[in-house]
């Protein structure tokens, strides 16, 4: 066998000066930054009162929950459970589609190739942005003080919290699109709606199909769980049976949900590909 | 100036502009009734959300007219003509915002961390085993699928109340989300760097930690903050259901219209996720540069 030359170390330090001298703060950043994230992880654990013997018993009590819940069986409410989930899948769709619609104009407006005024971009953005702050779940309890307990409740929720989404993402979408056929229907005399209507929508049309469908199945889990706070849907169900530790029921109700969700991914999967081709997915 | 357009002749002509007319005629078609069956799935997902117009319009006034509520006082006064008043709790407020940002944190990173011991599994490319990999799988998928404030209505039942059930739903379903996409992460990354350190006689562990890590650590630290800022819009919402943090106070304020309060806190998380998007942008940019931007 025969033997490497022994390095020259010597050698080498001068010709890697920066690889074998880097500065101590260089040198320090990582583990500082380990230490800090590790020691902000072990004030929270006492901060928020883990301790080992509540741990044990939790895992213990939910061992046994697990336990309670096999086999999943939905007692003799199966039809009612069906027609939730169906309302849970109409929640998806139709917040979905009234947030894209109305999202459409508005993302316009936040667009930088068709505002290119920072002073109207920027409340736009900021007003979007600000939607997008507040969880669903909220926009679900402010809905139900306005229209009531119910389903559609949940459709406005979805729809507000979507909007702000949407506005982003289409802004986006219509930021990245081309320039050069805007141009040409302005070269052959076309007005500003003109510009957006035949030069620009044919391009970001198909991503924003995709991203609505997207939006879809994502907010088939959303819709889902809106219901807790009352706003319809399986949700409702759901939190009522945990509440009244019929465990078997809640199983069930989860494996629909996970079924449902998985169906819905199967579907909108399929419909995006169809429509915008395999490689461009949100 | 005239220009010599060449004209075809008739025959030809008619024979294209048949064509065009038939290709553009199925697309037409096929549009139209995709729109036909997506009105009908409205029309029906309508009737099955009991979406009722009268309601909505009847009631729209109270929409606007909330937001009118919650921005006034007690007293009868806009809220922002007396910030004290406004924001009398702010220290409790601020007090479990950060619980609530710390609860998220804990999570995110215990999340990271199962994720980060499970995703080699779950990669095509690196996985030890066919069987092993899928039982994985199906373990991240069902994280991920049930939402995490269903764990949390669980957990609150097993743990007792407080944040404890609001950090580990929120692990839970980190782990489901990173552990995915940790191992999109892996099966992109380049195969050379395994063979030659297999090549030198290594386990599958020195492979991992030596061959792969450091091609995706950067991705993998980008994705931990991105699920961090998620979280902490998850976590703000874990106390309607008991979890801990500040949706219990937002809940408590909602449903007992108590008006100037929703707006103050509403306000106080607006900002907290501001300001925790901005920082996570910021320092991932620093980290990875502007591409790594996922």
């Amino acid at each position: 066998m025969t033997q490497l030359p022994a390095p020259n170390l010597g050698e080498l330090r001068a010709r890697h000066p920066d690889v074998f001298n880097r500065p101590i703060s260089a040198r320090l950043a990582m583990p500082v930054m380990i230490v800090g994230a590790f020691g902000i992880f072990v004030f929270g654990l006492v901060d928020l009162d883990f301790s080992p013997a509540r741990l044990v018993s939790g895992l213990h009590q939910l061992g046994w929950i697990t336990l309670m819940m096999i086999p999943p069986d939905p007692g003799s409410s199966l039809p009612a459970y069906l027609v939730a989930l169906g309302e849970t899948l109409s929640i998806a769709l139709l917040g979905t589609t009234i947030a894209a619609v109305f999202a459409l104009p508005v993302s316009l407006l936040a667009a930088r190739n068709i505002v290119p005024s920072n002073i109207f971009r920027f409340p736009v953005r900021r007003f979007l942005d600000s939607i997008r702050g507040v969880d669903t779940l909220i926009w679900a309890l402010v809905w139900i003080n306005v229209v009531g307990l119910g389903p559609f409740a949940g459709v406005l929720a979805i729809a507000v919290s979507d909007f702000g989404a949407f506005g982003k993402l289409f802004s986006e979408a219509i930021e990245a699109a081309d320039r050069k056929q805007v141009e040409g229907i302005r070269a052959s005399g076309g007005n500003a709606l003109h510009e957006i209507r035949f030069g620009l929508m044919p391009q970001v049309l198909p991503v924003i199909v995709g991203q609505v469908l997207y939006f879809i199945e994502s907010n088939t889990r959303s819709a889902t769980i809106i219901g807790i706070v009352g706003a319809g849907g399986i949700g409702l169900q759901l939190a009522e049976q945990i509440r009244v530790l019929e465990w078997q029921k809640v199983s069930f109700l989860i494996l629909m949900i996970l079924v449902a969700v998985a169906a819905i991914d199967w579907i909108s999967g399929k419909l995006r590909f169809a429509i915008i081709g395999r490689r461009a997915v949100a | 100036m005239t220009v010599a357009v060449s004209i075809l002749p008739e025959q030809q002509l008619a024979v294209l502009n048949a064509a065009y007319r038939k290709a553009v005629a199925r697309k037409r078609l096929r549009l139209t009734l995709a729109t036909a069956v997506f009105f009908a799935a409205l029309v029906i997902a309508a009737i099955g959300a009991e979406v009722n117009l009268r309601t909505f319009f009847k009631y729209f006034g109270n929409f606007v007219s909330y937001f009118d509520r919650i921005l006034t006082l007690e007293n009868g006064a806009r809220v922002w003509t007396d910030i004290g008043e406004w924001f009398w709790g702010w220290r409790k407020w601020l007090w479990m915002l950060g619980e609530t940002v710390l609860t998220s944190y804990v999570g995110t990173l215990f999340g990271a961390i199962l994720g980060l011991s499970l995703n080699f599994f779950a990669a095509e490319n690196t996985s030890p085993a066919p069987w092993l990999r899928f039982l994985v799988r199906r373990v991240l998928e069902f994280a991920r699928t049930v939402p995490s404030i269903v764990f949390a209505l669980i957990f609150v039942i097993a743990f007792g109340l407080g944040p404890m059930a609001g950090v580990l739903a929120i692990a839970i379903h980190s782990t489901g989300a990173l552990g995915k996409q940790f191992s999109e992460i892996v099966e992109n990354a380049d195969m050379k760097p395994v063979e030659g350190v297999r090549s030198t006689g290594a386990s599958w562990i020195s492979c991992m930690r030596f061959a792969v890590l450091p091609q995706v650590a950067a991705g993998y630290a980008s994705y931990a903050l991105l699920r961090f800022e998620i979280n902490v819009r998850e976590a703000s919402v874990m106390g309607f259901v008991g979890a801990g943090g500040i949706g219990q106070e937002l809940v408590v304020a909602i449903r007992k219209f108590y008006y100037s309060d929703v707006s103050a806190i509403l306000l106080t998380i607006i900002l907290t996720v501001f300001i925790i998007d901005i920082g996570t942008g910021w320092s991932r940019g620093r980290l990875f540069g502007k591409d790594a931007r996922a």
